[in-house]
Order: structure tokens, then C-alpha cells, then sequence
């Protein structure tokens, strides 16, 4: 049952990244415009035949879709939101009755994942479907939105937006060609066995450590969690889910001290025109070392 | 030690900036070779990790609908609000806007960012806050409160959004672990990281009394020096 409602709804995703493939496919400015529409095509074709075909035939498409990206062939076609006068106009008419629709998905989402059997994701789908009917009802949008700003925004986001799929999926290939131990064998020499406040700071540590090398938490958590979280963290009994979320905000308070996470640090500088392009992460250090420490406490006399 | 050129690979492409698409498939590809997998069964763990983990790229089925209220002004309605704090110091503006938009990001509401608010809207603020209190506002002074605005942004947005249920990261967890052998499940995750998200408001909170605390130091002093 709930399977099936996943399924359907990794349809209307697929059905999100077919509707950008053909805003990018009419749009003539752009120049890499036959890749890009190959790449949101195979996306919405894994998402809507991945369970149907053999997974090495998808595992092929995702090869695909990186041999386009790292040959720069994905790039954003020109979709508009509305003018500024447009905006300003339906924003004091609609006023903030305009944010029922956006707290109306998580509000949904959590309530079908608490007190049904249905779960969080399930409860995602219903509760953008709810919204998006609150959202049309309220605007009197034309029916052709609902493609367009989607497209729109998954354009933003652009390519990286699978990135969490597939590091997860760079996961699986780790854990299959035994990396987290080679990992936790090199650690186990340096750290004491058995030693659960030692293992919860190598945790933490090192999630913040690799966090700033690579400036992305996530793909830190995945080596790090073969590497270090497992062998010396979760096998010593520690709660998962705690030590889990705590990992990976340990890995943001990482992200706050690298020029790495450019995003997050540099390009805010550049854009407030400060003198020093550290000067964000400078405001930062002392906050995320301090919860990097309260990361460390949390997750040994919570976790376990 | 070889098994390791995976990670080397990782850490390499991302901090050259390569195509992050590329440089993770290129570091699970080399991996599973030097692991002895053949071509097939890389392909194979690869695509099906790539199907079993689709759940994390559900957020697509929200981008209509959120797309769909800012071309009818979500953005300004925020920013209009934003707008109507009254706080009498630059650091309550910086801590007022951090709380918001952690609840924004608690609710999946992608409501904040650097070009959209720090710089327009929340900068603006201190900054006259502080104008307003101490008159004269020297460079080195402005060019800390942009600092700390530009954190209140990040602090908000990293510590807050895994509250959400089916937030990137919160998802993340479930299907990494769910790799590596360990079920945990969405509700639990985002229960999980509401105390660091409560933690977080109050360093930022602590953090921007002791700048206020600080700027009134500084700027009596330099005043009273004028005044000699």
C-alpha cells in the first residue's frame, strides 16, 4: 500500500523533470539544450522505470547523466517568474494567507508520519498535493504553473539535486568493496577499543574535519559513517537515529569554518562587500566549535 | 590501502571544484574496481542503491507549489514581515531573523538566503539599529555586523532544516545507514535534531548579546575620546 503510493508519486516526480526536459527542449537560447533535456529524461526515467528494469540498466543511466554533467552539457534554460510589480501587487493583495500553502506541506507531512502507519514521505506527497490545490484556489493561477514553476525551481536547484541519492549510492559501493573498514582499521590503531567517549569524539571530529576539506557534509557523512560512526559508534550501542542527526550537524558546524562551502561563506562576503572574504566564516568559528562541542556531550550522554 | 582512492578521489574533485556529479561516480566507480567488483556489479549496486534511495529526491513534488507562491509574492510577504521587527539593537535584529528563519527551515520553507535577505533586509536593519543607538558607525564595526548577519543566515538554515521530515539530510541518514546495515526511520531523525536546533538559537542568541555588549563598549569609548 504505501508502496504503491511511493510509486505513484515518484511518477509525478518523474512527471516534474519531464516538464523540464521540455522547457529546456523549447528553449533555442540554450545552447547545450540537447543535453539537458537527456539528462532530466533519464532522471524522470529513473524514477519511473527504476523498480521495473534490472538495476544495472539504471546504474548505466546514472553513468549517463554524470558523463553529462561533468561535460558541462546540463545548464538552465531561461524560465521567468513573474515581475516585480506583479509580485509586490498579489503579495499585499494575498497578503500572509499566502504562507497556509507552504506550511500546509509540513504540516501534512507530519502528521501522516506521526499518526498513521503511512509515513513522513507518504505524508510529503499528500501534503504538496493538498498544497498545491490550497495554492491554485487561492491565486486563480492558470493550470500551466503548476509545470512551469516546477520547472523553474528545479532548474535552480539544477543537477546537484540528485546528489544526495547518489552519494548514498556511493555509499552502497564503499560498504561493498569494504572501505569503512579499511577505514576503521587504520583508526583502530590510534584509538582505543572500546572506548565510547573516544570513538563519539572521532565521530564528531571527524565528520567537522572532512566536512571542511570537501565543504560538503554530506558526502563526509558517508565516509565518515562507514569509517568511523559504525565500527567505533553504533557497534559499541549507541542509538541510531541520535547519533545519526547528531553526525551530520556535526558536519555543519564543519561546513561554518571552510572557505569550501563557498556558498555558504565566500559568496555571502562578496555580496555584503566586506573587506575581508573570510569575515563570515571569522563570526563563525566561535559558535560552530562550541556546538561542536555540545555535539560531542549531546551525543554521549544521550546516545547512549 | 588502495580500497582508500575512493575517498582520496572525493576529497580531491570536490576541493579542485570538479562537476560533483562526476567526481562521485568516478570515486564509486574506481573503488569498486580496486575491490575487486566487476563492471556489472558496479552497475548493478550503483542502480540499485540509486532506485532504493529515490525517496530522497521526493522534495521534487513540492517545486510546483512552492514555485507557484513566489510568482504570487511568497518572497515579499516574508521580506514585508521581516520588515515590521522592531528590535532596538543590531544584534536582536541578527538573533530575531536567525529564529525565523530556523522555524522557516523546520518547516521545509526555503524562505531565507544571502542575496534575498541578509544583504536587502536584514544587514540594512542592524545596521540602522546601531546607527540609531551610537550615532557614528566606524567601518570596522559595520564590517563585523555584516559578518554576523551573513552567520545568522547559516545558522538558521544548517541547524533548523533537519527538523523537517523529509528534509535532504534527514533523509540522507536513513538511507546511509540503511546502507551499512542500520534501520532508522524519517520521524525519528527529525525528533532527533530538535535539541541542536534549540542549542543553536541559544549560542546565537549568547553570541549576538556579547557583539551588542561589545559594540556599546567600543563606541562609548570612541565617543568619549571625541568628546576630550
Amino acid at each position: 500500500m504505501v508502496n504503491t503510493i511511493l510509486e505513484i508519486m515518484y511518477v509525478l516526480c518523474g512527471l516534474v523533470c519531464l516538464a523540464t526536459a521540455y522547457y529546456s527542449y523549447v528553449d533555442t537560447e540554450l545552447k547545450t539544450r540537447y543535453g539537458t533535456v537527456a539528462f532530466w529524461v533519464l532522471l524522470a526515467f529513473t524514477f519511473v522505470a527504476g523498480p521495473h528494469v534490472p538495476p544495472a540498466i539504471i546504474g548505466a543511466v546514472v553513468v549517463l547523466m554524470g558523463v553529462l554533467t561533468a561535460t558541462k552539457q546540463v545548464n538552465i534554460a531561461s524560465l521567468m517568474n513573474s515581475t516585480d510589480a506583479f509580485r509586490e501587487e498579489h503579495s499585499l493583495k494575498l497578503g500572509n494567507q499566502l504562507f497556509i500553502p507552504a506550511l500546509t506541506i509540513a504540516v501534512v507531512a507530519f502528521i501522516v508520519g506521526q499518526f498513521t502507519d503511512l509515513g513522513g514521505l507518504v505524508g510529503l506527497g499528500f501534503g504538496a498535493i493538498i498544497a498545491t490545490i490550497i495554492a491554485m484556489v487561492m491565486t486563480k493561477a492558470s493550470v500551466k504553473y503548476i509545470p512551469y514553476d516546477g520547472s523553474r525551481l528545479l532548474q535552480q536547484v539544477g543537477a546537484v539535486a540528485i546528489l544526495p541519492q547518489l552519494l548514498a549510492a556511493l555509499g552502497a559501493l564503499f560498504a561493498a568493496a569494504g572501505v569503512g573498514q579499511v577505514i576503521a582499521e587504520g583508526i583502530s590503531g590510534i584509538l582505543p577499543q572500546g572506548n565510547i567517549l573516544a570513538g563519539v569524539i572521532a565521530y564528531c571530529v571527524g565528520m567537522a574535519l572532512f566536512t571542511m576539506i570537501m565543504g560538503n557534509a554530506f558526502a563526509a557523512f558517508a565516509v565518515i559513517t562507514a569509517g568511523i560512526g559504525i565500527p567505533f559508534v553504533y557497534s559499541q550501542g549507541a542509538n541510531p537515529w541520535i547519533a545519526g542527526a547528531l553526525a551530520l550537524t556535526a558536519g555543519y558546524c564543519g561546513t561554518l569554518m571552510t572557505p569550501m562551502a563557498a556558498n555558504f561563506n565566500i559568496v555571502p562576503a562578496a555580496i555584503l562587500e566586506t573587506k575581508n572574504r573570510n569575515r563570515v566564516i571569522i563570526s563563525q568559528v566561535p559558535v560552530a566549535i562550541a556546538m561542536l562541542i555540545v555535539h560531542i556531550i549531546l551525543m554521549y550522554f544521550w546516545a547512549f | 590501502m588502495i580500497r582508500l582512492i575512493g575517498v582520496l578521489i572525493v576529497i580531491a574533485g570536490f576541493a579542485l571544484r570538479l562537476d560533483t556529479i562526476g567526481v562521485v561516480l568516478v570515486a564509486g566507480i574506481v573503488t569498486g574496481l580496486v575491490g575487486g567488483l566487476s563492471v556489472g556489479e558496479i552497475l548493478t549496486t550503483l542502480g540499485t542503491a540509486f532506485t532504493t534511495n529515490r525517496y530522497m529526491t521526493l522534495f521534487l513534488i513540492t517545486l510546483p507549489v512552492i514555485g507557484i507562491l513566489e510568482r504570487y509574492g511568497l518572497r515579499e510577504v516574508a521580506a514585508r514581515a521581516i520588515r515590521s521587527i522592531k528590535a532596538a539593537t543590531a544584534g536582536r535584529v541578527m538573533t530575531i531573523y536567525m529564529i525565523v528563519r530556523e522555524l522557516a527551515a523546520a518547516f521545509s520553507l526555503r524562505l531565507g538566503g544571502h542575496v534575498q535577505f541578509i544583504r536587502p533586509l536584514v544587514y540594512p536593519m542592524a545596521l540602522g539599529a546601531a546607527e540609531v543607538n551610537f550615532e557614528e558607525v566606524d567601518e570596522e564595526t559595520k564590517e563585523l555586523i555584516k559578518g554576523h548577519s551573513a552567520a545568522a543566515e547559516n545558522y538558521g538554515n544548517f541547524f533548523g532544516q533537519n527538523v523537517f521530515i523529509a528534509a535532504g539530510g534527514v533523509l540522507l541518514i536513513v538511507g546511509t545507514l540503511a546502507e551499512l546495515g542500520v534501520e532508522v526511520t524519517a520521524e525519528q531523525v527529525s525528533l532527533a535534531s530538535i535539541p541542536i536546533a534549540v542549542i543553536a538559537f541559544v549560542a546565537t542568541l549568547i553570541q549576538n548579546m556579547l557583539f551588542d555588549r561589545k559594540l556599546a563598549k567600543r563606541l562609548a569609548a570612541k565617543q568619549a575620546q571625541a568628546e576630550n
